[in-house]
């Protein structure tokens, strides 16, 4: 009886030693470098196309010449633009200017996002067959020239942000685990000056772009990806342009299909 | 042990001392396991994660500024992108401009999805319990031509379907992760674009505001099962101001009599809205497409009208320039 009763206490005894041991090597183990990909706290892999529900015939077909509108561009910018010229930009090889880092999100397209390996995120993209990079860690940019696509550093916008508790001790709510931000930051630089417009509005090569891609689940699994992107150029735009752009998940490579460039269409 | 045994010890009460014992130490047992994986739990989800989201948030109008700034500039039959079924559609090639001459019709449009196609920027501050400071709604100031906002984060139930359905229409919050999703219910009848393009009062809305630093991004999705085929989504953006403090109401939405004579709805029957050409008269861009409907959303789309598109030779009107689209203090 006695045998009887231990066996059943020892099996509890057991399972929660067990328990406390699990607990105990998973603190105790050495923590190996972590990576940007074992950190990722939402997954943007996979093919996505966008979705253009705003700003239609600005972004879905080329703008006739002079359209400015939403761009708070400064006289420079506008001195250029009027002079835009698909043709000499033809003759000097310049139809990836609407294809740069600085817009290309915007456009209608579709992403194929990999990662190569653990710290970098390779985004392929149909519209004009470019190829973004995005290095995390302490990934060093290479010395070289601008580039349409410029060079990216990533990081998982994770830090931890921490309420203050309420005055007088608080309460249980606002003594909370600290929030964790869940998206991708990209801060890209080392750009070729290109367009924001098609029809030729210039941004300049002194431009850096800031991103935050986010991702949301929807109840039925469908998920969407938000990208939001801040361009700040000191030369030809009077404030920071700041887009947003959305693309739906696809669950394979269906209507991919890389096109070459094109200045007019 | 046998069954003479059990029975004996039954009588005895032995077995039954056991038992409870047994019953007891397990329950310490499985406590502690709880307590463990509860703790665990904790350091590895946030229980109840929030962030600020108080202050004043100026429109930073720029990806959409045909929408969100001129407004009905973007043409009065169109609804690129948008993903119309037939009857909404139709009802959105009846809308007439002038039902806002109409006292009664002067504000009618103005749902709570006007959040995301307006102008304007948001003042967003918490409702707190007076005993322990925990939120009890977030809330989203009006403008003249939206009422105010009130997302309960107390994890009450939306009201049955057949409630009335007010201005504000009924929302509720809940955070993922860093995330505030907002669900909204029982809306009126109001537009998705300013020109009139309808969404029904059996629409649902889900918004979620995503903060980056001192920007804030808002995706909006709109459900409706009368008047789209599909989830519409509308993305824009804020940044938060600390020099133009942006007010909790502005002024009411005044109604005024413009001269629509009592009784009569400005209004446009079927096949003769004398806009249906506007976008290919003006911009070269085919009025199918300018109808709308899921597949004008995306690249695909522009296979179908690559040939048809004729762009002026030069930008026909509203153009912008420098100068042209300052910041918005609100």
């Amino acid at each position: 009886m006695h045998q009887k009763n231990f066996g059943i206490r020892g099996t509890w005894i057991a399972t929660a030693a067990l328990s406390l041991l699990t607990t105990a090597q998973c603190f105790a183990q050495p923590v190996p470098a972590r990576t940007a990909k074992d950190t990722a706290p939402i997954d943007i892999s996979g093919y996505w196309v966008s979705q253009i529900t705003q700003a239609w015939r600005l972004r879905m077909v080329t703008p006739p010449k002079g359209d400015y509108m939403g761009i708070s561009m400064t006289d420079a910018s506008k001195t250029i633009a009027d002079a835009w010229d698909q043709t000499k930009d033809e003759a000097a090889g310049d139809q990836c200017k609407y294809y740069a880092a600085g817009m290309i999100m915007t456009l209608p397209e579709r992403l194929h996002i990999t990662w190569p390996d653990d710290n970098t995120l390779k985004m392929d993209i149909d519209a004009g067959t470019q190829t973004r990079v995005f290095h995390f860690g302490s990934w060093k940019a290479p010395a070289g020239p601008p580039t349409w696509q410029g060079n990216s550093v990533a990081e998982w916008d994770s830090r931890a942000l921490k309420i203050p508790p309420a005055r007088g001790g608080g309460n249980r709510a606002q003594i909370s685990p600290p929030t964790r931000l869940t998206h991708l930051k990209v801060r890209t630089d080392n750009l070729k000056g290109a367009y924001l417009r098609k029809n030729g509005v210039p941004y300049s090569d002194r431009s850096v772009l800031t991103e935050y891609y986010d991702l949301i689940r929807e109840d039925d699994g469908q998920q969407m990806m938000i990208v939001t992107t801040v361009l700040e150029d000191p030369i030809y735009l009077e404030n920071p342009l700041i887009l947003t752009a959305q693309f739906r998940k696809q669950q394979d490579a269906a209507g991919w299909d890389p096109t070459p460039c094109s200045a007019r269409w | 042990m046998g069954s003479n045994a059990v029975l004996g010890a039954l009588v005895s009460g032995e077995l039954q001392m056991n038992w409870m014992t047994n019953v007891l130490n397990s329950a310490r047992t499985l406590s502690l396991v709880a307590v463990m994986g509860v703790s665990l739990s904790t350091l590895a989800v946030p229980a109840s994660a929030q962030i600020d989201i108080s202050g004043s948030w100026a429109a930073r109008n720029y990806s959409d500024p045909l929408s969100n700034n001129p407004g009905p500039e973007t043409g009065p039959a169109d609804y690129l992108g948008m993903p119309y079924n037939d009857a909404g559609r139709a009802w959105a090639l009846s809308y007439s401009y002038s039902q806002i001459s109409m006292p009664d019709r002067a504000c009618a449009f103005y749902s709570p999805a006007y959040i995301g196609i307006g102008p304007f920027g948001l003042k967003i501050w918490n409702e707190t319990e007076p005993r322990n400071g925990a939120t009890v709604a977030w809330v989203i100031g009006g403008w003249e031509d939206t009422g105010v906002l009130r997302i309960w984060m107390d994890g009450r139930p939306h009201p049955s379907p057949n409630a009335i359905h007010p201005m504000s229409g009924f929302s509720t919050g809940k955070w993922e992760g860093d995330v505030l999703t907002i669900r909204t219910t029982h809306m009126r009848v109001g537009i998705l674009r300013r020109n009139g393009a309808p969404h029904s009062d059996q629409a649902t809305m889900l918004t979620r505001l995503m903060r980056h630093g001192d920007i804030m991004t808002m995706t909006i999705r709109i459900d409706d099962p009368l008047y789209l085929t599909e989830p519409y989504y509308l993305t824009r953006t804020f940044q938060l101001s600390s020099v133009n403090p942006i007010r909790t109401v502005g002024q009411p939405c005044t109604q005024a009599n413009e001269g629509v004579p009592e009784g009569v709805v400005p209004h446009f029957l079927p096949g003769q809205n004398p806009f249906l050409r506007e976008l290919e008269n003006t911009y070269g861009i085919p009025s199918d497409a300018a109808m709308g409907g899921a597949e004008t959303a995306f690249p695909d789309f522009r296979k179908k009208i690559k040939d048809r598109y004729k762009a002026p030779a030069k930008c026909p009107r509203v153009c912008g320039g420098p100068g042209a689209f300052p910041l918005r203090a609100g």
